[in-house]
């Protein structure tokens, strides 16, 4: 009977198999050695030479990683509230059965499928102060335009901006899935409750979204805490550093400077921080949302 | 006085008209049911008096206001959803207390009015659980609590017990029944459920193809079918319908021979009856009984014994082909493919002409 019960488990494991040789190859090997590249000192000649906890203190130490750290978190912060509010009132304005909603429904998500460079570049055209749309359209009501790209406050919010009109189209989705999940009967019974449109919402709607809304938190803060190609291309982490984000950083240490245990270090910094804020995210959250199921 | 009028209510969906002209008028505290096959319009009628739904032309009006224009929870009407639809993130104390704190119904009132509803409805005990937490038929009952604490003028049930079983269906009936008799307000029910509708009802509104067949008290939809559509869906098993050609003579009452050339005495009126035109005679099971040759009105060639304990159903055919359902008593020792005697009383005999329109024996003096 025992020797029965093993073989079952072992054929099991058998189904599994393809996938966790792939799982095994592609992601836990690289993050273990990359976690032993993070205690070595390591050029592009010659092997590494283990430093312990070097470039951790080297790093707490090094301002602009800080500056890096500080840029990225006030970088989340700016997108992931705005394109989450964003995100959900699109998804309530296009959520119905119309033609007109179904092609903005398309229109809005269509930003999602361009590649960064291309997002950038589009955004460039806009927001660059001498010869872009919001510079030419400030010149022309005779306003001051506003530095987007090379003042420090306002760069950052040309990143935002810029991220923001790339990612949203994904979010909305998830809220617009949502949405279809609440039955139209649950509406009809407000609407005799005499709930105006606002409590509607708020007691009916978004409880209902709540999940969704969790998800959509969580995957775009531990998105955007990894914010890198638009700050690479559009500021280049300028001015002054005030755009360079963490992957940025750990980018220009690695091919750069070719400080390739420094870099994997920061590299392990930032993933410790995505586990550890998203983690928070989802236990704060979901705990005391239970019973809800059903109708 | 008249609580709910409808009246020449007309709805369609594109091309398909659902409501073609129906009006009805309801009385004060009564309990009237919406019956009809599906898709007959019953539960686009009623969302229409909750406001749900649109109409293309018509009026309703509920003690005399008209209300057809009114948001609907302004209308002073409640419903009672097929799947409840209750608000799911809700405690059922907050479920039912929504509704009256959206309308500024103070605190204390709220409470008194959520506890009277809970005890009646005995569901005391859960006021604090979320709705995913209880059964069918717990939620049922806070969705009936929700409608109550509204104290509304008309009570609007859409199929409020087809998701229960068997015995909770007839408790929630009688519970129905007895909270009917409590509160001051007018009751519609849809169901398609006879046995419902019979035993709830003071009313039955028989709803096909897109208007109203017929309004009446239940035993009078059963007794005075006014057409052949009522007198077959009102009724289980269905009444028989069959073609018969009346019999020329000068009697009081109409005297028919069925395609068998068994002739039939019935009560109804000659003088009622449309002069020519086709007639068809309809007899319940219970007005046709086996019985030995003697007796026999005709003779039919068995097909099928429903033995349903207390009495046996018999369904049998005609000599010319015709099927006819009868009735034995529990005992019956009738069996398949035998050949039996028929007594059709021909008191309780239904006739119809061409238009369908049914006659019916003179009302017996009380
Ligand atoms: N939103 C809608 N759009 C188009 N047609 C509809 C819509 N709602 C209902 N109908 C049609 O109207 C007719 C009546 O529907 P209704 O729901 O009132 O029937 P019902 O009598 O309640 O049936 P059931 O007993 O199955 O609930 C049906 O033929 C249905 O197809
Ligand atoms: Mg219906």
């Amino acid at each position: 009977m025992r020797g029965g019960a093993d073989r079952r488990d072992w054929s099991g494991l058998l189904f599994v198999l393809p996938f966790l040789t792939a799982y095994l190859i592609i992601l836990i090997y690289p993050l273990l050695s990359g976690m032993a590249l993070s205690f070595q000192r390591v050029d592009l000649f010659g092997g590494g030479r283990f430093v312990g906890f070097d470039n951790y203190a080297r790093l707490f130490a090094d301002e602009t990683f800080v500056r890096s750290v500080l840029n990225t978190f006030a970088l989340a912060l700016m997108i992931v509230p705005l394109l989450t509010v964003i995100a959900l009132s699109l998804a309530l304005a296009l959520n119905r059965a119309t033609r007109g909603a179904a092609v903005f429904r398309g229109v809005f998500f269509s930003s999602s499928v361009l590649s960064v460079t291309i997002v950038t570049l589009i955004w460039r055209f806009v927001l660059a102060p001498d010869a872009g749309l919001l510079g030419e359209t400030a010149q022309a009501i005779g306003a001051e335009p506003i530095p987007f790209l090379s003042h420090p406050t306002w760069s950052l919010w040309a990143l935002a901006i810029t991220t923001i009109w790339w990612s949203v189209g994904l979010p909305m989705m998830l809220f617009l899935a949502g949405l279809q999940q609440i039955p139209g009967d649950v509406y009809e019974a407000a609407a005799l409750d005499r709930a105006s449109r606002w409590t509607t919402f708020w007691r009916v709607t978004l409880p209902a979204l709540r999940r969704t809304l969790v998800l959509v938190v969580m995957l775009q803060t531990a998105a955007q805490l990894q914010i890198f190609g638009q700050a690479q291309l559009l500021t280049g982490g300028g001015p002054g550093g005030s755009t360079r984000t963490m992957v940025l950083f750990i980018f220009e240490s690695a091919f750069a400077r070719w400080e390739l245990g420094y870099a994997t270090a920061a590299a392990e910094i930032l993933f410790l921080l995505i586990v550890l804020i998203t983690l928070t995210q989802y236990v704060t959250t979901m705990r005391a949302s239970e019973g809800e199921d059903g109708r | 006085m008249a609580s709910l009028e409808l009246s020449d209510i007309r709805k369609s969906y594109g091309a398909t008209a659902v409501l073609d002209g129906v009006s009805l008028t309801m009385e004060a505290r009564e309990f009237i049911a919406f019956l009809g096959p599906s898709g007959s319009g019953k539960s686009t009628l009623l969302r229409i008096i909750a406001g749900l739904e649109t109409l293309d032309g018509g009026e309703v009006r509920l003690d005399g206001r008209r209300i057809d224009q009114v948001p609907p929870g302004d209308r002073g009407v409640a419903m009672v959803f097929q799947h409840y639809a209750l608000y799911p993130h809700m405690s059922v104390r907050e479920n039912m207390a929504f509704g009256l704190r959206n309308v500024g119904v103070p605190r204390d009132e709220i409470e008194r009015r959520v506890a009277d509803a809970a005890r009646v409805l005995e569901i005391e005990v859960h006021l604090d659980k979320k709705p995913g937490q209880m059964s069918g038929g717990q939620r049922q009952r806070v969705a009936i609590g929700r409608a109550i604490v509204k104290h509304p003028k008309l009570f609007l049930l859409d199929e409020p017990l087809s998701n229960l079983d068997a015995a909770l269906r007839m408790r929630t009936r009688i519970e129905l029944a007895q909270i009917r008799s409590r509160v001051d307000a007018a009751f519609i029910m849809v169901t398609h459920d006879q046995a419902e509708a019979m035993t709830l009802a003071d009313r039955i509104v028989v709803m096909n193809d897109r208007k109203i067949q017929q309004v009446g008290p239940p035993m009078e939809i059963y007794s005075r079918p006014a057409n052949t559509f009522v007198a077959r869906f009102v009724g289980s098993p269905a009444m028989t319908l069959a073609p018969v050609e009346l019999v020329p003579d000068d009697g009081l009452y109409a005297r028919v021979r069925l395609g068998d050339g068994a002739e039939i005495e019935t009560r109804v009126p000659r003088s009622e009856l449309p002069a020519g035109g086709t007639l068809q005679i309809g007899l319940r099971p219970e007005s046709v009984a086996v019985a030995a040759n003697g007796a026999a009105t005709t003779q039919a060639k068995v097909e099928l014994v429903e033995r349903l304990g207390e009495r046996t159903l018999v369904y049998a055919r005609l000599s010319d082909n015709r099927a006819i359902t009868a009735e034995d008593e529990g005992y019956s020792r009738v069996n398949v493919g035998d050949t039996v005697g028929l007594r059709i009383d021909g008191a309780a005999a239904h006739l119809f002409d061409a238009e369908e329109r049914g006659y019916h024996a003179e009302a017996r003096p009380e």
